[in-house]
């Protein structure tokens, strides 16, 4: 047990300092996600964004078209079903969504958040759609900037990035390169030099992470309303799940080409559907179901959960226990496909 | 087997698909010794030494090491220098000795290790900084970090300069007087004539000679090899030497080196240029593995 902690450790050290000592990749891996944020932020400060989201409540056997209100039928506008106010009306106040109307409500209302343009814009086109009066409601929620949601978001992914590729490349390097192949010549078990990687990695990523979360939270005031130490746990887990999945593409490719394919293809989806840049509120429901398939997924809920709202830990055991059943999935599953050489 | 056999491999083979790339090899390896393991390339000596040195499973035929069959505790026990490894990046040499000693139980004191491979010069250099001579000799210190009793050289001085060799070749000599046992394989002829104390050489799977390189030598070759250049060759039409041709010289292979160069002079022929040479491993090599192009 004793040698063995020492062979992780070792290993663990000797890949660390080969990170640290890449001074180009590790200025890459600081300097990119804060340029991605401040970016971002900018980007999406000003007007011009094209889509309006509204989400509808009403009788299941009503059609969100025009038979339900003249204003549903205005085609820059995305409806989508919602079945309780409760859940649909923190969308409203967090921006992850513009309007919402309950029909089913007496008498019929919707409501808006008064820091919203876009909602502004929106009470506007149902004055004007000639339909029923709808109720106008004020939500009271504080506003949150959509730089506070996408923030979350465009780290998340730059994590996912830098665990998928992080480990994957430079496992299918040793191995085309012949180093795992002299490590399979010491007494080095598989399983030891795996979670060396894997500590290693996640050191380095939550260390980097820890900087460029507060260089952001610095430079644009980023909210946070929960605890730090609920949100690093959150993340530590998340990265830890999102290694051990570059693990699995790992573990047996000795071509930097294919390998760097197939992360493309595995992180590609989890850019779009896990709900980096936009919500996926309203977004098809096999779509939603995909997305729940990702460690990215839960760990941007459970991160923005905390940031947002200040949830705590055990409001949070859903994504905790996916991103925690995902780890030890494919943890096994890349010990076990494992192999030193090339065929 | 005798408690002196180190290794002891028996109708060893190793099948990959349809290639039967070692086919029924069997030798021993005494304690102490030099084995070298020779042969064209292709031959099956990197997957020769490759099973011995627990890196792959044989097809069939046993391996065992002081009598017992290769255990998971082997790997602690023995030292390989592949014939090319790739170190992790951005590692001094230093770096690279204390992670490589980290993973074995027993360990050499590195000082000690530094002075035998002459590291002492280059020991914070970026390990992808060193020269080819240096690079074996850093590779050959990790393959001793653990001490071992048991050493496996693949190819160790190919590409290496004619003085860089000869410096690796004097480290090799250290460690045979230390009392370990090392299993070479190697294209140079002469490293193996000079290091080791008994060969093998194997072709196509299996083995076509072995023993004592001098004896070797002695059992094929009762002649020596007289060089003249190829031009003096129509002179020797009417005499009753015959040669063979190799580039822009004929080589005459004779068992009375007196007798020949009298026949030389009678014919004519400038001796000038006259080489006289014995035998040569390289000479025997190329009799049994043939001359046709197989790289």
């Amino acid at each position: 047990m004793k040698a063995s902690l020492r062979r992780i450790a070792a290993a663990a050290w000797a890949r660390s300092l080969e990170f640290v000592r890449d001074r180009s990749s590790l200025g890459w891996n600081l300097v990119f996600p804060i340029l991605m944020v401040i970016g971002l932020a900018f980007v999406f400060s000003g007007p011009g964004q094209p889509l309006f989201k509204v989400a509808v409540i009403a009788p299941a056997e009503a059609k969100l078209d025009a038979s339900l209100h003249p204003f549903l039928d205005t085609p820059q506008v995305q409806f989508y079903r919602e079945d309780s106010r409760d859940a649909a009306l923190p969308k409203v106040q967090r921006h992850r969504i513009d309007l919402l109307i309950d029909f089913t409500a007496t008498p019929p209302a919707y409501w808006v958040n008064e820091q919203s343009p876009k909602g502004a814009l929106l009470e506007r086109l149902i004055a004007g759609s000639g339909g029923a009066a709808l109720q106008r409601e004020v939500t009271t929620g504080k506003s949150i900037r959509y730089v506070d949601w996408v923030a979350p978001g465009v780290l998340g992914m730059n994590m996912m990035f830098a665990c998928l590729f992080g480990i994957g490349y430079v496992i299918v390097r040793y191995r085309k390169n012949g180093y795992l192949k002299r490590l399979n010549a010491t007494p080095l078990r598989a399983f030891e030099f795996l979670l060396a990687q894997l500590l290693s990695r996640l050191a380095l990523i939550l260390v980097v992470n820890v900087l460029v979360f507060g260089a952001c939270r610095l430079l644009l005031g980023l909210r946070m309303e929960g605890s730090y130490l609920d949100l690093l746990i959150v993340v530590t887990l998340g990265a830890f799940s999102m290694i051990a999945m570059g693990l699995v593409v790992s573990a047996r490719l000795a071509s930097e080409e294919l390998a760097g394919g197939i992360l493309n293809v595995i992180s590609t989806p989890m850019m779009v559907v896990c709900g980096v840049f936009f919500s996926m509120d309203g977004a098809p429901r096999a779509l939603q179901i995909a997305a729940d398939f990702f460690p990215l997924t839960h760990l941007l809920n459970a991160a923005r959960s905390i940031m947002l709202d200040g949830t705590g830990l055990a409001q949070l055991g859903y994504p905790l226990g996916m991103m925690a059943l995902m780890s030890a999935v494919f943890l096994g599953l890349g010990a076990a496909l494992f192999k030193w050489r090339q065929d | 087997m005798n408690s002196e056999t180190a290794l002891e491999v028996r109708e060893l083979v190793k099948h990959f698909k349809q290639v039967k790339a070692v086919n029924g090899l069997s030798f021993d390896v005494k304690t102490g010794t030099c084995f070298g393991l020779l042969g064209p390339n292709g031959a099956g000596k990197s997957t020769t030494i490759e099973m011995c040195e627990g890196l792959l499973t044989p097809t069939s035929g046993s391996i065992r090491y002081r009598g017992e069959p290769l255990g998971p505790r082997y790997r602690e026990r023995v030292g390989i220098q592949f014939q090319s490894t790739a170190l992790q990046d951005h590692l001094t040499v230093i770096e690279n000795l204390r992670f490589f000693s980290a993973l074995y139980p027993v360990r050499r004191s590195l000082d000690e290790l530094i002075a035998l491979c002459r590291l002492e010069d280059f020991l914070d250099r970026d390990s992808r900084k060193l020269s080819g001579g240096q690079r074996q000799r850093l590779l050959l210190a990790i393959a001793l970090v653990n001490d071992p009793e048991l050493l496996f050289l693949d190819e160790p001085t190919t590409g290496l300069d004619p003085q860089a060799r000869r410096n690796f070749w004097d480290l090799v000599r250290d460690i045979k007087a230390a009392g370990r046992t090392i299993v070479l394989t190697t294209h140079y002829m002469e490293e193996a004539y000079l290091l080791c104390d008994e060969i093998v050489i194997v072709d196509a799977g299996q083995i076509i000679a072995r023993g004592v390189p001098s004896q070797l030598l002695a059992e094929h070759f009762n002649d020596s090899v007289l060089e003249v250049p190829a031009a003096e060759a129509p002179k020797l039409a009417g005499s009753m030497l015959a040669g063979t041709p190799k580039g822009d010289t004929l080589e005459i292979q004779t068992p009375d080196v007196n007798a020949a160069v009298a026949a030389l002079l009678a014919a004519g022929v400038s001796l000038a240029q006259l080489r006289i040479r014995p035998r040569t491993l390289e000479d025997l090599f190329i009799e049994l593995t043939g001359r046709g192009l197989r790289e």
